[in-house]
């Protein structure tokens, strides 16, 4: 909810100077706790330097083996050989990830508004809840790998690979809406009927405000699952015709025993759902920070 | 029976010149026998009489249990009587809408929205909106003090400066008739005291009637020009009675001696209306 009217007591304000001022320590407690910041900050450090060193030591390994054993790559490529593979081709992989990405990213915004819309629909209207809920819960408990077949023969390529997608996404994002929309608080929903509100009223001032950590919940994980539905679709796609996305470089370079190609665009998948995941957290966090427990905790 | 024994100090007589400013005179909301049964078939209320005079500071003293809370409710409309009648003769008379502010046990501020949109809330839901609703919502957090932290979100807030908001909340739409229900029983007895002298200013200052439910004796006689007391099981008046010290009340009041009297009074009669809902 914005406020219509910032900007006309803004300054001056003891509270809500910075972000970070309402929650910082009081000055005399700063020196205190010295010693327990500096050792969260050693904590910080030792998460992001152990597993570098793990992944450091793992691909040292690979390497060597692959060179002491003369492994042909064919069979098990050298990490450095991925590497270089991934600078070779790298236009024709990131054309690839471009469309699967595109895919991904379509796929996640259908089920986005598909499934707060649903949700909502669910919300407003009981009769509808019932009669299309048990649906929903069907689409989501058949496995998409056996759908996808199905979809490519009736639907058209790239409407195939988006419906596996969107079919995958858009579940969590229903469940979790349905679910923040009936938590609301019971008194504000008193003080909303005691003003006469309208429902429309109590739907956008109370319920999707309400909802909105769920709903943030539920995209998080929609944004993996729609690049999982993405490549299921494309795999599927692939064997039939067409296709070049990443998944569809996957299965074709598999064809051709280009192992070491295989490799790099699964790196390219890996990072896409990194990306996505983090995207979405910072999302989260921006959208929330300001009030809700989960933002908060993170940042104590 | 219970409706106040003919011998009990408070009977339900107003002195007229208990409170010269405020006119206290017809009643503003008042109901009539009411019962209310819950559909798990706990009978909460029965044949309960009440009259809120306008203008007047009228507390509900009763163990918890004894309905105060379903009173509140039931006079807000947020629940249904189940038998008798809730009337409101002034607005019938004036054929104009009632307005009614509710405050609760938790401050029940938006977490999402700052003061000020929280307090804008019952402005925007009336559709009103524009630099009147503004300048509106303004005066109402100058009133309770927070005009300086309108752009803060109620987490930032400290657990007085909440409530100060959620009463800011009701006050900004000028409530003839102000409801509290225990508004201030989850603060500390510091902030509760200030709290406390902050509403009688603002009652005095603007004149509406106030129904403040609290299970305390102390903080019922410091606030009210009438305490109601109430039985449990099922909840019903038991008897009242009228507080004629005059306002603005202070720490003086708090350590006089007719205080201490009246609050025992209070304490005796509240004692009586547990025991008599024990009998039955």
């Amino acid at each position: 909810m914005t406020d219509p009217f910032s900007g006309i007591s803004r300054g001056g304000n003891p509270a809500v100077g910075g972000r970070g001022e309402s929650r910082a320590p009081p000055g005399s407690g700063r020196e205190e706790r010295a010693g327990p910041s500096a050792a969260r900050r050693g904590d910080q450090v030792l998460r992001i330097v152990l597993p570098l060193a793990v992944l450091a030591v793992s691909l040292g390994i690979w390497e060597f083996v692959v060179w002491f054993l003369g492994v042909e790559p064919y069979i098990v490529p050298a990490p450095s050989l991925i590497l270089r593979t991934l600078f070779s081709d790298a236009g024709l992989l990131l054309r690839s990830l471009l469309v699967t990405l595109t895919t991904t990213f379509e796929g996640f915004l259908l089920a986005a508004v598909g499934g707060v819309g649903l949700a909502v629909l669910f919300n407003q209207s009981r009769l509808i809840e019932y009669s299309l809920y048990p649906f929903a819960v069907i689409l989501q408990v058949t496995p998409i790998l056996a759908i996808a077949p199905l979809l490519v023969i009736y639907l058209p390529q790239q409407a195939a690979v988006l419906a596996c997608a969107w079919i995958v996404a858009f579940f969590p994002v229903l469940a979790n809406t349905t679910l923040g929309l009936k938590s609301v608080d019971r008194n504000l929903a008193d003080l909303f009927t005691l003003y006469g509100a309208s429902r429309g009223q109590i739907l956008w001032h109370l319920s999707l405000p309400s909802a909105l950590p769920y709903i943030l919940g539920g995209l998080r994980i929609a944004g993996g699952l729609s690049l999982i539905g993405a490549v299921v679709a494309e795999i599927a796609a692939g064997t039939s015709g067409a296709g070049s996305g990443l998944a569809y470089r996957i299965v074709e370079s598999g064809y051709r025993l280009n192992i070491a190609r295989m490799f790099a665009a699964l790196l390219l998948l890996s990072a896409a759902g990194v990306v996505i995941f983090y995207l979405l957290a910072l999302i989260n966090d921006l959208a929330l920070r300001r009030w809700h427990e989960s933002a908060l905790d993170a940042k104590r | 029976m219970p409706n106040g024994a003919p011998e009990s100090p408070g009977r339900p007589l107003v002195d007229p010149v208990m409170s010269s400013a405020i006119k206290v005179n017809s009643p503003l909301v008042s109901l009539r026998e009411v019962g209310k049964i819950f559909p798990n078939g706990l009978r909460a209320l029965a044949g309960l009489n009440l009259q809120a005079r306008a203008g007047e500071f009228l507390a509900l003293l009763g163990p918890s249990g004894c309905g105060k809370s379903t009173v509140l409710r039931i006079i807000a409309g947020l629940s249904e009587p189940s038998e008798g009648a809730v009337e409101w003769p002034a607005a019938e008379a004036e054929g104009g809408s009632r307005r009614v502010g509710f405050v609760f046990q938790e401050p029940t501020l938006m977490p999402w929205a700052t003061a000020f949109d929280n307090v804008l809330l019952p402005l925007r839901l009336a559709r009103e909106r524009g630099p009147a609703a503004r300048e509106r919502v303004e005066a109402a957090l100058e009133r309770v003090g927070l005009r300086p932290f309108s752009l803060a979100y109620p987490r930032e807030l400290s657990g007085g400066m909440r409530m100060r908001v959620s009463i800011a909340r009701a006050l900004v739409t000028a409530p003839q008739l102000l409801l509290m229900d225990e508004p201030f029983a989850a603060l500390d007895e510091i902030t509760r005291f200030r709290l406390n002298d902050d509403l009688m200013r603002m009652w005095q200052a603007l004149g509406m009637t106030v129904i403040f439910v609290t299970h305390s004796v102390f903080e019922s006689v410091y606030l009210a020009n009438r305490v109601v007391i109430m039985a449990p099981r099922p909840g019903r008046i038991f008897t009242e009675l009228s507080i004629d010290a005059s306002y603005p009340r202070s720490q003086n009041f708090r350590t006089s001696a007719e205080y201490a009297a009246l609050c025992r009074r209070a304490s005796e009669a509240l004692a009586e209306a547990m025991a008599a809902g024990d009998e039955t």
